[in-house]
Formats: C-alpha cells, structure tokens, sequence
C-alpha cells in the first residue's frame, strides 16, 4: 500500500531507520498527501474531518504496541501544517516514532510545521521518537517548525527523543507539557547546526501536580555560522523536581544563546538547572591523536559520542 | 629504539624565554625500561610530550629506529608506534569506556576482548564497559582506564607519565605487572615511565635524573638506584603515611 519513490525511501531510512513498512500501526506522508496506513486492534488512525491532520487512539491497556507517523517532502515549494493528536489510553505503554524529511533540490523553500498534541491518560506510558533530516542541494530552504503538546495525567510517563542533526536550514521547535500528580516526563534533545541555519528550541514544561517531576536535557553543537538559541523553562506548581540542562560545544564561528530558567510558585518545589557553552577541547583531540586518529577524525568522534 | 639528540625547549612568558630542557641527549633502546626520575618542575612531563609529538622541541632530533620523527604529527607518532598515557587523563562527554578501547586498538575489538584489559587494571570490566568518560568517574576510575587504552594500543614504544599517580588504592604490583607484561607480550617494545615510586626504579633497566631541565645523570639501575634512596627521587608506595 505504501507508495514511495527512491528519495523518499532514503528519508525514511534517515528520520526513522526504517527499511520498509514497519510492523505495527503507521502512516505514511509524503508531499502533503497519504501514502499509506495501517492500524490494528488497538490503535486506530483517522484522518481529521477537515483534512488537517491526523487523530490516533491508542486504547487503554496497549502493551508493546508501535506507531510510526513519517512525514516526507521531496517537492521544492511545498509548505504544510498539520496537526497530528494521540489520544494514549489508561495504563497503555507504546513506542511513537515521528520524524520528518525534507529533500529540496529547487528553488523555492519547502516547509513542515508539524503540530503533535499527546494526551496521557492515568499511568500511560509513552516513548515519543522525533528525528528531523534535510538534504538536497537546491537554493530553497529547508525549514521545519514542530509544536509539541504534551497533557500528562496522574501517573503517566513520556520520555521524549528528538534529534535534528543535519540538513534543515531553519526551526523553530517548541515544547509545551503539563504534568499532573506523579507524572515524569524526560526530554533528551540532540541538535547540530551548520553552515547559515538557525535553530530555536523552547521548552516550557508545568508540574502542576504533586510528586510530579521533569528531567530536560538538551545536547547541542553549533558549526560554522550557525545560529542556536536554547530556551528551556521548568515552572513548578507544587511539590515537584525539575531539572533542565544545556550543554553545548561551539565550534568555528557559531552562536548559541542558552537561557534555562526556573519559575517556583510552591515552597516544596525543588528545581535545578545547569547551561554550559564551550569549545572541544584541546586535550581530548591530543589524546585520540594519540591513538592514531587524526585531528578532523578525533574532532568526529568527539562529536559523534557528545550527540550520542 | 629511541634517541634524543641535543634536544632543548624553550617557553617565552611575558615576553621573557624561559629554557624548560636544555641540550637532553638519551636512548632507550629495544626492550629496555627506562625510568626517568628527578624534582618536580624539573622538565619529565614536557620530556613525555615532547616524545608524543603534542610539543615540539626548540632545538634538537628525534628519532625512531633511526627515522628522524621531529617534525612528525601526533597522529603520524602514534601510527608509528608510539604510545602515551597521560598524567591527568581527558575526560569525554559521551564517549563510552568501550569506544574508546576500540579506537585505542584501531579496530572493532568485541566486548570480551575491551573486557580482558580493564580487568589487567583492576577494573570490574561488567560494571565499566558502557560507561561514558565522563566527570562521573573518579579520579583512579580514570587513570586506570587510561592505562587500559595504552595496553589496547600495543604500542612498540610507551611513554607514561606518572602512571601511580592518582591510584594509590590499587597495589602497586598490578601496576608492575602490567609493564612487564607488556614487555613480554609486545615484541621488541621498550618504554619510558615517569616516576618517583622507588618501586618502580626498582625494576627499570636504566634509570635517568632530570633536573634543572637536564639530565643530571644516567645509566644502569645499579648505578643510579643507590644514589637514588633517601631523596625526593625515590619515594616510597606509601610516603604519604609516614
């Protein structure tokens, strides 16, 4: 059922190292249009009335169960919204894997602004996977601007990984999330700039319910004359933790802006973040030159383990 | 073989040349164990880096095996077989103990082998083996892993830089052991330790005293030993506690 031409298989593999139709439930886009789904007892896809987007619902109780929403653009000029919502049944523990390409060898800029809302009901358990990739050598742009929602309820568990490493000229990502009592949400983001592109990654993330606590760790480098500001805010509404981090390597003639923040409207919320900015450093390339490596192979793997 | 010749390095801080080495002339030969002793600040470590490539000398030669390596990269150094572990080791974000045992052996060593030489340094290899490099590891967790980089290396030629430092916990005839099973297990290989630990004098071959930038004197362990005890060239395992 699944229809995709040769560079759109190649994103598909980069975004969601995938090889072919993955198992379980799945919807394909590709150019603004359906290119295939799927979905079995307990996860069911619809299309929204109005064409905007998608609705998933995953029934209470779905135990290792996996849905993949790939997104494709392979024609230059092309811009979309769409809104994506997952509905996450009571006590259901799934794999959600997101991600989308673009290839814009033409002129004119294509761009996907994708808008996930995630409803968590009581002690749902999800792990959210979002890659972002572009390529192709045309002098439009690239550009990729995702929202992300997340509703958690009492109990309910969302580990978060985004990764966007290569390609993509220009995103402005934001992340909402509101937690009820003793829900956890872990976000490990890993972006990379280089050449022109400019990145933006806002986080703004409520613990609004007792025993209620967010772990947010953003790894980044900046190559080139790329442009990187990291927001992160942790506001804490009752007895809560919090932490947030930003770690970054600034390399050649890069920028990046870290501005973690801390909002404590409640006496027993414990929240902490740490930001740090520095180049590699000298030491670590003299020790794998050591091993044999020579500096620009040093400096990959130094950027490889960090992005990791 | 190894051969310095008229080797000198010279610093300038604040517009003044400060001579760190002057004129050091040495060998170390196949198969030989040289300890090289003598005061702090008396110029060991930038003797190491020097050999390692990571510092270039003011004046003077470098050879291996008769191959003139002075104006040679680190990396060029390294794939010619020379090994270097650090004093204070670097530590990685990210990388993992394992990774970093495969890039030190050049190849995909599969995790029973990366295994086999953190247990020759005292380490559970089960409980380190994807551990990342990073500020998490203690200061001796590190040295060690350090010494297990250098032995996944095999390097024909090892420069340690006061390896005992920072391991005090782990016996010091593990630490001897190692040495000499590299001696034994890599063919032809010789080496050079940067020491203080009258232990280890104990069992090099030759023995050289920095000082002043300097070699003050060199030749035999039986020659040089004696007049070693009792200074601050050779320390005991446990001076700390006396």
């Amino acid at each position: 059922m699944v229809q995709l031409d040769a560079i759109q298989k190649r994103l598909i593999s980069e975004i969601a190292d995938l090889h072919g139709v993955p198992e379980g439930a799945y919807n394909f886009r590709a150019n603004g249009g359906l290119a295939g789904r799927q979905t079995t007892a307990n996860i069911d896809i619809v299309s929204k009335e109005n064409g905007s987007g998608i609705d998933i619902h995953i029934k209470p109780g779905t135990v290792n169960e996996s849905v993949h929403i790939p997104v494709v653009l392979s024609q230059t000029g092309l811009k979309e919204v769409v809104y994506n919502d997952f509905y996450v049944g009571e006590g259901a523990d799934v794999v959600i894997v997101a991600g989308c390409g673009i290839d814009n060898c033409g002129g004119q800029d294509s761009e996907h602004d994708g808008v996930h809302r995630f409803f968590l009901e009581k002690n749902a358990k999800v792990k959210y996977v979002e890659k972002h990739y572009g390529s192709g050598d045309g002098t439009g742009k690239r550009i990729l601007n995702p929202v992300t929602e997340v509703h958690m309820d009492e109990g309910s568990y969302m580990e978060m990984e985004m990764v966007q490493i290569k390609g993509v000229d220009s995103t402005e990502r934001t992340t909402v999330a509101e937690l009820k009592k003793d829900a956890k949400l872990v976000v490990r983001e890993r972006l990379m700039t280089h050449g022109e592109q400019r990145a933006l990654s806002v986080y703004k993330v409520e613990l609004n319910g007792e025993n209620a606590s967010a772990d947010v760790v953003s790894r980044s480098i900046a190559r080139d004359r790329s442009y990187q500001k990291l927001d992160a805010c942790i506001v804490g509404n009752a007895p809560c933790k919090g932490h947030t981090e930003c770690d970054s390597i600034i390399m050649d003639e890069g920028t990046i802006l870290a501005v973690p923040s801390l909002e404590a409207h409640h006496v027993d919320a414990s929240l902490v973040h740490e930001a740090a900015i520095g180049k590699i450093a000298g030491e670590q390339l003299i020790k794998l030159m050591t091993l044999g490596l020579t500096e620009q192979q040093a400096e990959e793997e130094i950027i490889n383990g960090f992005l990791a | 073989m190894l051969e310095l010749r008229n080797l000198s390095f010279a610093v300038e801080e604040d517009g003044v040349k400060k001579e760190i080495l002057h004129d050091l002339n040495l060998t170390v030969k196949d198969r030989q164990f040289m300890v090289i002793t003598g005061p702090n600040g008396s110029g060991k470590s930038t003797l190491a880096r020097l050999i390692a490539g990571i510092e270039k000398p003011t004046s003077g030669q470098i050879l291996l095996d008769g191959e003139d390596i002075t104006d040679k990269s680190i990396t060029e150094r390294a794939k010619l077989g020379i090994g270097y572990a650090f004093q204070q080791p670097v530590r990685f974000k990210g990388i993992r103990v394992l990774t970093l045992l495969r890039l030190a052996a050049g190849k995909n060593l599969n995790v029973s082998e990366a295994c086999n030489y953190l247990s020759e340094v005292g380490l559970c290899a089960r409980d380190y083996i994807q551990r990342e490099v990073n500020a998490s590891l203690s200061g001796g967790e590190l040295k060690r892993i350090e010494i297990a980089t250098v032995l996944a290396r095999k390097a024909r030629f090892t420069v340690f830089d006061e390896p005992e430092a920072g391991i005090d916990l782990w016996s010091f005839q593990n630490l001897i052991r190692i040495f000499e099973s590299m001696r034994e297990n890599i063919k032809d290989s010789s080496m050079i330790i940067i020491s203080h630990q009258e232990r280890i004098l104990q069992i090099a071959d030759k023995i050289a005293v920095v000082s002043d930038g300097r070699i003050d004197r060199q030749g035999s362990r039986d020659e040089i030993y004696p007049t070693l005890v009792g200074t601050s060239a050779a320390q005991a395992a446990c001076s700390r506690l006396k």
